[in-house]
């Protein structure tokens, strides 16, 4: 077969798919034309460089020799992957260079529009510049003319001035003259005269002759004069020394302190400082030296004066420095503060305040508690005499008090116990009285039942007034023994109401009755302890000014009684 | 503080004398001389003409009445009613009497300043001294009474004569150095003699007692200059208000400007506090104006006002002065110091219903007064910190460090107070109006608001 024929043979296959199918290479390769097909490939391996041995084994048969039709597949399929790889890279490296010069076209036309933007900015500013530029030209001219204006004005005013002043002159002395002629006129006219009439003469108003006028008269005035000038300038001059004496003393001071503040180095000092601080150390030494051997000299001398000035800006100057310093180092602290080791760091500084603030307070509970505890223990041990005073007091108070009460609560037994003794009189006598009455009703019934006759009515209505009767009379005496009892309890009233309603509530009277009597011990105890609750109220008033440990007994006390009145289901 | 009743005086002439045991008024032509406390007449005398001018003599022993028109001057005795004395200058005219600080000569200047004559009441002498120049200021006796500064123009140049006033000697003459001076004040020390220039030209020159030239001080040139001067009791301060609005302080020692005050038309930045002058006008019910409420009008209408303290900052009312005319209302015209150096009021003649108080020790501004009406008059107490002024209405107003009051007159018909004088007790003070007068008795307390 021709190679043509077989370029078009794959071309026309020439889609190399991994799923080559086997119709794609037996079209290729048939069983007819594999010599030619060997030779072919042999053909196209040594044009690719590859070593063409691929042969028919044995020659003329269709079987082929395997290993250098392996061999020649393997370094085919090399070559391939080889190809493949290049491909990729090609590829990769295509792709790289595509978006590299996109991103340089974007940047580039960035970059066109900001430098026409620049450009466009810089006429701007161009122009405004210009402006400027004008308007400066036109202010300075401005300018330059007012200038001449006013030197002008000033050249006219001084020259106005020289005019009138010359014309002031010139009219005084016209003036001069006529006074002249005026004054000789009028002096000289006698028709006028001038004088003084007095009645008589006064004299001086320091008492003394006046003098003649002699030249030493004239010295002793001119002498005056200069003693009360020079007594002037002295009183000045003194009042200036003390001043002066002053002032220096506060500089001297001033310089003591700069020196005193400067010179003992402080320990937060550091780094450069420090050989500061040395020179410091050095000339106060020195000024201290020169300063007591000055001492001893006059101070308003001119040259002391001097260096003590001197001394003291320089002294103001080494401060200024220190405090600038250490305005500086703050600065660096509080920029970078773990820089500088030496510098204690604000935190470890706050973490000291913390803990010692921490520990202030606790102290400070401490201290709180053991005063608590303290007073306590004071509250309760007094010394032994005035303890033993006190309590001889309270307990002499108590005493009294429970006398008094003892009184009362005997008292009130008594009365208790005659009302009690008026109950059951009054609950024996109801007692028989109801035997009466049930013996009553029984021969009445007795009586009706025998005697069923048109005469019942009239029984029944005179034992009804009798029952009446009977109630009525048990009324006002309960009345009145319950008027005996303090009106407190409205229970009792109700219960004595009761009675009078009707026969059958006779019967729930008595019950009642009975039920008020066993109140009653409870009520009136409730009564003893009201009223002794308010002796105690009272009491506790009084005791008040007391302190504390009595209130504490008198509580104790109440605490005894309350306990009875909790027996009590009424209160 | 009380008020007394109201007495006429004519031509504002009323004094206390300097003991301060009298007041002398002059009503027309009489001379009432009346006990300060109780307002007795003690005394009446008649002079001839209408009284011009009227002083006490330092011994308050003799009262000295000028008749300018007549040319006489009539000295009267308080010892003696019956004692007389008449002085009469003649054709040459009068133009000025003064005494002297002995109390015994009498100072005449005559008609256009041809000289002046010394009476002596002692001897009946009498002296001249020629060539006296006619300017604001142009004589000064020292406090203590031992010299006289007389300023004197010869040959178109300024000089200043010393005179020691017991014999009238001539101390020392010597030329300024001034081309026109207007006035010369002494230091109350009585060492320094303060000689200006006038306002074309601010100059001040400090000569000492012995004519010797101290020292110049001239603040700026061209501009009008020094409008008023007032030294310091203690001698320490001069000041020197200026038509520029300004008052500069200068120092005894370098005789150099130490502060500088000026009068700002707005207020601010300043620990100063401002009192301004409120009125508080009663209700009129203008309808129904009955018979009675107008005869009650006087008190009707006055006006009572009283000081509010305004927030800074304030702005002052100015009042700009006409270009054209000479001596034009601008800057500051009146000076005083308290008696203990440590205040100085100020007015400035452009916020002229304004007094301004200055700290001395502390060189700055202690206090601004604003009334309603331009301000007439005012004067320090003589003996303590207090100033009181007076604006042409019927009030008097009081300052002091502790604050400041405006009290009404009470006076029937309306009485102005157009200048008030202290007592030199600085217990009372005298109103003056205009043909009235009425004395102000301070209680012992300070007033305050």
């Amino acid at each position: 077969m021709s190679p043509s024929r077989h370029n078009n043979l794959m071309s026309a296959y020439s889609l190399p798919s991994s799923k080559s199918s086997y119709s794609v290479i037996s079209a290729f390769c048939t069983e007819d034309n594999i010599p030619q097909c060997i030779s072919y490939i042999n053909q196209e391996l040594g044009s690719l460089g590859l070593a063409a041995h691929i042969q028919a084994d044995p020659p003329g048969r269709a079987s082929l020799n395997a290993a250098p039709a392996l061999n020649a597949m393997y370094e085919l399929l090399q070559i391939h992957r080889r190809s493949m790889n290049n491909v990729e890279e090609l590829e990769k490296e295509q792709l790289k260079k595509t978006s590299t010069l996109e991103h340089m076209q974007t940047s580039n036309s960035r970059l066109k529009d900001q430098l026409e933007l620049s450009i466009r900015e810089k006429s701007g500013l161009h122009e405004t510049e210009r402006q400027l530029q004008l308007k400066l030209k036109t202010l300075q001219s401005c300018l330059k003319t007012e200038k001449d204006e006013v030197q002008k004005l000033q050249s006219i005013i001084a020259s106005r001035a020289s005019q009138y002043s010359h014309d002031a002159k010139r009219k005084e002395r016209e003036a001069a003259k006529l006074k002249e002629r005026l004054s000789q006129l009028l002096v000289d006219r006698k028709d006028k005269k001038l004088a003084i009439e007095m009645l008589n003469s006064v004299g001086r108003s320091d008492g003394k002759r006046s003098h003649w006028k002699t030249a030493k008269a004239t010295a002793s005035r001119e002498a005056e004069m200069y003693k009360s000038l020079l007594s002037d300038y002295e009183a000045s001059q003194r009042a200036l020394m003390l001043e002066n004496a002053e002032l220096q003393k506060v500089l001297q001071q001033m310089k003591k302190e700069m020196m005193h503040i400067l010179s003992p180095c402080p320990p937060l000092n550091r780094g450069g400082s420090a050989e500061e601080s040395q020179e410091l150390g050095d000339s106060d030494r020195e000024e201290r030296s020169a300063e007591t051997s000055r001492e001893t000299l006059d101070q308003s001398c001119e040259h002391a004066r001097e260096q003590l000035t001197n001394s003291i800006r320089q002294q103001w100057r080494k401060l200024r420095n220190h405090v600038q310093k250490l305005d500086n180092q703050a600065s660096l602290v509080q920029n970078q503060p773990p820089s500088n080791a030496e510098v204690i760091p604000l935190e470890t500084h706050e973490h000291e305040v913390e803990r010692m603030r921490l520990e202030v307070q606790q102290c400070k509970e401490f201290i709180h508690a053991q005063q608590q505890l303290l007073q306590q223990q004071l509250n309760t041990s007094f010394d032994d005499e005035t303890a033993a005073l006190l309590n001889g007091c309270y307990t002499l108070e108590e005493k009294e008090r429970l006398k008094e009460e003892w009184r009362l609560f005997d008292e009130q037994k008594r009365n208790f116990e005659k009302e009690r003794k008026n109950f059951t009189e009054a609950a024996i006598r109801l007692g028989r009285e109801k035997r009466a009455f049930e013996e009553d009703r029984a021969a009445w019934l007795k009586h009706q039942f025998l005697s069923m006759t048109p005469f019942a009515d009239r029984m029944r209505s005179s034992s009804s007034d009798g029952q009446s009767a009977l109630s009525v009379k048990s009324e006002p005496e309960i009345r009145t023994s319950s008027s005996k009892a303090p009106p407190v309890k409205s229970s009792a009233y109700t219960t004595f109401s009761t009675p009078k309603s009707s026969k059958s509530a006779a019967v729930p009277s008595t019950i009642d009755v009975c039920r008020t009597l066993r109140l009653i011990p409870d009520y009136s105890s409730s009564r003893h302890s009201n009223q002794r609750r308010w002796q105690e109220s009272s009491a506790t008033e009084d005791e008040e000014s007391w302190l504390k440990s009595k209130s504490k007994v008198c509580s104790s006390d109440l605490s005894i009684f309350s306990l009875d009145e909790d027996k009590n289901p009424l209160t | 503080m009380n008020f007394s009743e109201v007495f006429k005086q004519s031509n504002q002439l009323c004094k206390v004398s300097p003991d301060g045991k009298y007041l002398a008024t002059c009503v027309q032509y009489r001379l009432v001389i009346r006990d300060v406390n109780t307002l007795q007449i003690l005394n009446l005398y008649t002079c001839l003409d209408q009284i011009s001018h009227m002083e006490w003599s330092s011994d308050s022993l003799f009262i000295l009445c000028a008749m300018y028109k007549r040319a006489l001057v009539q000295v009267w005795s308080l010892e003696q009613p019956d004692w007389h004395c008449k002085i009469d200058e003649g054709s040459i005219g009068l133009v000025s009497s003064r005494w002297s600080p002995d109390g015994r000569h009498i100072l005449n200047t005559t008609e256009f300043h041809l000289r002046i004559t010394v009476w002596s009441l002692c001897t009946k002498a009498v002296s001249y001294i020629k060539y006296p120049k006619a300017c604001q200021k142009g004589l000064d006796f020292s406090r203590d009474g031992c010299y006289m500064a007389l300023a004197e123009r010869r040959d178109c140049k300024d000089y200043v004569s010393i005179f020691v006033c017991d014999d009238w000697h001539l101390l020392r003459h010597f030329e300024t150095e001034t081309q026109d001076l207007s006035g010369l004040e002494w230091s109350p020390n009585g060492c320094v003699l303060a000689v200006w220039e006038s306002c074309l030209e601010y100059k001040m020159s400090l000569y000492s007692l012995d004519g010797r030239l101290l020292s110049t001080y001239s603040a700026y040139e061209w501009s009008l200059g020094i409008k008023s001067v007032s030294w310091s009791p203690s001698s320490q301060f001069l000041a020197i208000g200026s038509f520029d609005e300004k008052v500069r302080i200068l120092n005894h020692i370098t005789w150099k400007k130490i502060a500088q005050f000026e009068h700002p038309a707005i207020i601010d930045n300043t620990k100063a506090t401002v009192y301004k002058e409120i009125e508080k006008r009663p209700a009129v019910s203008s309808d129904e104006m009955s018979l009675h409420d107008i005869t009650v009008a006087s008190s009707l209408f006055s006006t009572q006002s009283k000081y509010d303290i305004s927030p800074l900052p304030v702005q002052i009312p100015v009042v700009k002065p006409d270009p054209d005319r000479a001596n034009p209302k601008i800057g500051v015209s009146a000076l005083a110091f308290s008696s203990d150096s440590r205040y100085i009021a100020t007015k400035n003649d452009n916020m002229a219903t304004a007094v301004w108080v200055w700290d001395m020790q502390k060189l700055r501004l202690e206090a601004v007064l604003e009334q309603t009406s331009t301000i007439r008059c005012f004067q320090w107490d003589p003996r303590r910190p207090r100033l009181a002024l007076c604006t042409g209405n019927s009030k008097l107003y009081l300052w002091s460090p502790g604050g400041c009051v405006s009290v009404q007159v009470p006076a029937e018909g309306g009485f102005q107070v157009h200048s008030l004088n202290w007592h030199c007790s600085g217990d009372s003070l005298i109103l003056i109006g205009k043909d009235q007068l009425c004395l102000c008795y301070m209680d012992a307390d300070q007033n305050n608001e």
